[in-house]
């Protein structure tokens, strides 16, 4: 193809079809309160880890509902299971469980 | 020699079970870890194999623990089992005055009875019939109380007992049938010779009078034999397996072989150990309050035996160590449901390669406060103040952005994470060269002293107080507040405070004391610890355990630790403090004292 000296974008449409789902399946099926989240980042406000590092638990949900899988075991990776997420959490969801099961899922679906 | 075809059910029955307690045996003692082959080896000559003797007769026969627990439980127990080995003991010394010789058959004193119709004198002969219908009559009532309890179990003050499987109700049957039938094949010999004493005796001349003994006395004494025959094969397959596993566990327990992360062949004999009595069910709030009943202990120890632990038993319990406090048998149970939450070698991919070196400061105390702590500032506040008025040179090492004190990976089974974390705390408290690490949160504390291994005085704040009080640095003015004091799971039964707090409170305000308290104390339902419980279920956690801690009617409850505070301060409306609030808003500040302060020398700061 004759080169114009343009660019094109990548595309960055998220195809639901094309992704892997799994993972969101099995963290919903152990873990079913992470269907509660309303994203509104108490959570990330009070992460140990968090203070640290970019790390929030709101990003890991919208990853695994878009089904982005790819960067997740290294993002789980971040957190310290020190629990306070789960202590302020507006919606009482069990956010350490939810990381073992992500964790879990890695392993099982890799 | 005395011999009749009767007695070979029961001679092969203990023949088998002989054998097959011999292999089980070797094969847990040549499977032990070499380090705790090197402590049995240490102290097998030593003053503690009879301190376990002595242990093994107040435990596995008198059953001490469960008297305390229940008279009528202990009553129970004892009764079973030291009445039965009474009645072995005695039986065979029966029949060694009787034959004047030690060599006899192995059945023979267990069915003397039979054999022996004539009255044909030997040395104290009357003693030993009484003794033996009193040893019988013993165990009747000890069984009479176990058949009861499996119909109704609150007589013996529990109101769960545990659910049995196939292979334990048959050893149970056989076990309920044996001594019945003991009683009714002597009581028939007995009635068919005119002998026998108070029981067999009288028991005897009344059949004898009714029945036609003769034809039922033989049928008696094979059932009996075969009652035993099979109780002795059921055995090892099924709860009972308690009684020569318990032996061989408190022996081990005394050289000083405990529960380790791995699954040992110690753990697998403090499996076997567990005798299925059900008292753990009682003690565990997930049962009480929310009426789980199939994650305890008991059931816990049995999936383990089944291999088929899951998600549910490993992952609900709370590591309260409620359970491990009441055991009769005195089994690591928190430690045990942690070998098998065990991950490594999976999922340990974290690498923290985020947490900066650590900054440090030289000190005399370091101060960590504990991620929970830093989500209650005030507890925080008040011990910096602390500090501040008692003028100690102290570092805050996790003042801003610093790292976990790794409990909680280990609480979840990811210990090799949990020690890339311990490296980094380590590394900062060698450099900072304190003496004393203080900590607010016992979760921290319990990690920091058990598996850190630093060679400096770990401290919770509550001991660390008192030492400034004690030695007249810290001054305090008593208040007139009526407080009720909930012991922390990880200070009071994890690492044995009790005394500490209570002292300290005791100068401060006026202590009231609920029911259950020390090591009794309820969990308040936030552990780290379970990681499947929701929300919702710890809530009924809580409530359930305020509603017992507040019958006094306290003014404030104090704790000593900031997820107890977190917790239960969402549940009351009485004012929840933890105990280092209440000593910083009681402190007496002398003048001279902060002149003192001000003088206070420069800490140097290194980089």
């Amino acid at each position: 193809m004759k080169d114009f000296g343009f660019t094109i974008t990548k595309d960055r449409q998220i195809d639901y079809d094309q992704h892997d789902h799994r993972l969101l399946q099995f963290v919903l099926e152990n873990e079913p309160s992470f269907q509660a989240c309303i994203s509104c980042g108490g959570c990330t406000a009070t992460c140990s880890a968090g203070n640290l590092i970019d790390f929030n638990i709101r990003k890991l949900n919208m990853l695994l509902r878009r089904g982005e899988t790819e960067g997740l075991e290294k993002e789980i990776n971040k957190c310290m299971l020190c629990g306070k997420c789960m202590l302020v959490c507006p919606r009482g969801i069990n956010t350490r469980n939810v990381i073992l099961k992500i964790k879990e899922a890695i392993q099982k679906f890799r | 020699m005395a011999y009749h075809h009767f007695v070979l059910p029961f001679s092969i029955g203990m023949a088998a079970l002989f054998a097959i307690l011999m292999v089980k045996f070797t094969i847990w003692i040549v499977k032990l870890e070499s380090v705790d082959k090197r402590l049995i080896r240490k102290n097998l000559f030593s003053v503690k194999t009879l301190d376990a003797m002595g242990e093994v007769f107040m435990e596995s026969l008198l059953h001490r623990k469960i008297f305390r627990k229940n008279p009528m439980l202990g009553y129970m127990h004892m009764s079973l089992a030291f009445g039965w080995f009474l009645l072995i003991l005695f039986g065979n010394f029966q029949a060694q005055f009787y034959t004047r010789t030690m060599l006899h058959p192995p059945y023979f004193p267990i069915f003397f009875n039979f054999f022996v119709t004539t009255s044909e004198e030997y040395l104290f002969k009357a003693s030993f019939e009484f003794l033996m219908d009193l040893f019988l009559l013993i165990v009747l009532t000890g069984l009479f109380i176990a058949i009861s309890k499996r119909f109704y179990s609150r007589i013996v003050g529990l109101k769960k007992t545990t659910k049995l499987k196939f292979f334990d109700k048959l050893a149970l049957t056989s076990l309920w049938f044996i001594f019945p039938l003991r009683l009714l094949a002597e009581s028939f010999t007995s009635g068919l010779y005119n002998n026998g004493d108070f029981l067999t005796g009288s028991l005897g001349s009344f059949f004898a009078r009714h029945l036609m003994v003769e034809k039922l006395a033989l049928p008696a004494w094979w059932g009996y034999s075969l009652a035993l025959g099979f109780f002795f094969v059921a055995l090892p397959y099924s709860r009972y397996m308690h009684i020569p596993a318990e032996v061989l566990l408190i022996f081990l327990r005394k050289y000083g072989v405990r529960t380790r992360r791995e699954f040992t062949s110690y753990s697998d004999i403090e499996v076997r150990s567990c005798s299925r009595c059900g008292i753990c069910i009682d003690a565990c709030q997930i049962n009480n309050a929310l009426g789980i009943n199939n994650i305890q202990s008991v059931y816990f120890l049995r999936s383990i035996r089944e291999r088929s632990v899951g998600d549910e038993k490993l992952f609900t319990c709370m590591l309260c160590g409620r359970c491990e406090n009441i055991c009769p048998v005195g089994i690591q149970l928190s430690d045990l449901r942690m070998t098998q939450r065990n991950k490594n070698g999976v999922q340990n991919t974290s690498t923290y390669d985020f947490l900066v070196p650590p900054k440090y400061k030289v000190a005399d105390v370091l101060y960590f406060a504990g991620c929970m702590t830093h989500l209650t500032p005030a507890i925080k506040k008040s011990m910096l103040k602390i500090f501040d008025i008692a003028g100690v040179n102290y570092y805050f090492m996790d003042s801003d952005k610093e790292a976990c004190c790794g409990r909680p990976l280990i609480q979840s089974g990811h210990y090799e994470n949990a020690a890339k974390l311990m490296e980094y705390n380590k590394k900062l408290i060698r450099q900072s060269k304190a003496k004393v690490l203080v900590t607010s949160c016992p979760i921290c504390y319990k990690t920091f002293k058990e598996d850190y291994k630093l060679n400096i005085h770990v401290m919770h704040h509550t001991e660390y107080i008192l030492k400034l009080v004690e030695v007249g640095i810290l001054l305090l003015e008593k208040g007139d507040s009526k407080v009720v004091y909930h012991d922390p799971c990880e200070l009071g039964r994890g690492l044995g405070i009790y005394e500490e707090p209570r002292i300290l409170l005791n100068k401060v305000a006026r202590l009231l004391h609920p029911d259950e308290e020390r090591e009794n104390a309820f969990c308040c339902g936030g552990s780290l610890g379970s990681f499947n419980l929701s929300t919702q279920q710890r809530n009924i956690i809580r409530d359930d355990a305020l509603a017992k801690l507040m019958k006094p009617n306290p003014d404030k409850l104090i704790t000593a630790c900031p997820l107890c505070k977190k917790t239960f301060s969402k549940g009351t409306k009485v004012q929840v403090l933890d105990i280092a609030e209440l000593v910083a808003a009681s402190v007496i500040v002398p003048e001279a004292k902060k002149a003192l302060d001000m003088q206070k020398h420069e800490t140097v700061l290194v980089e």
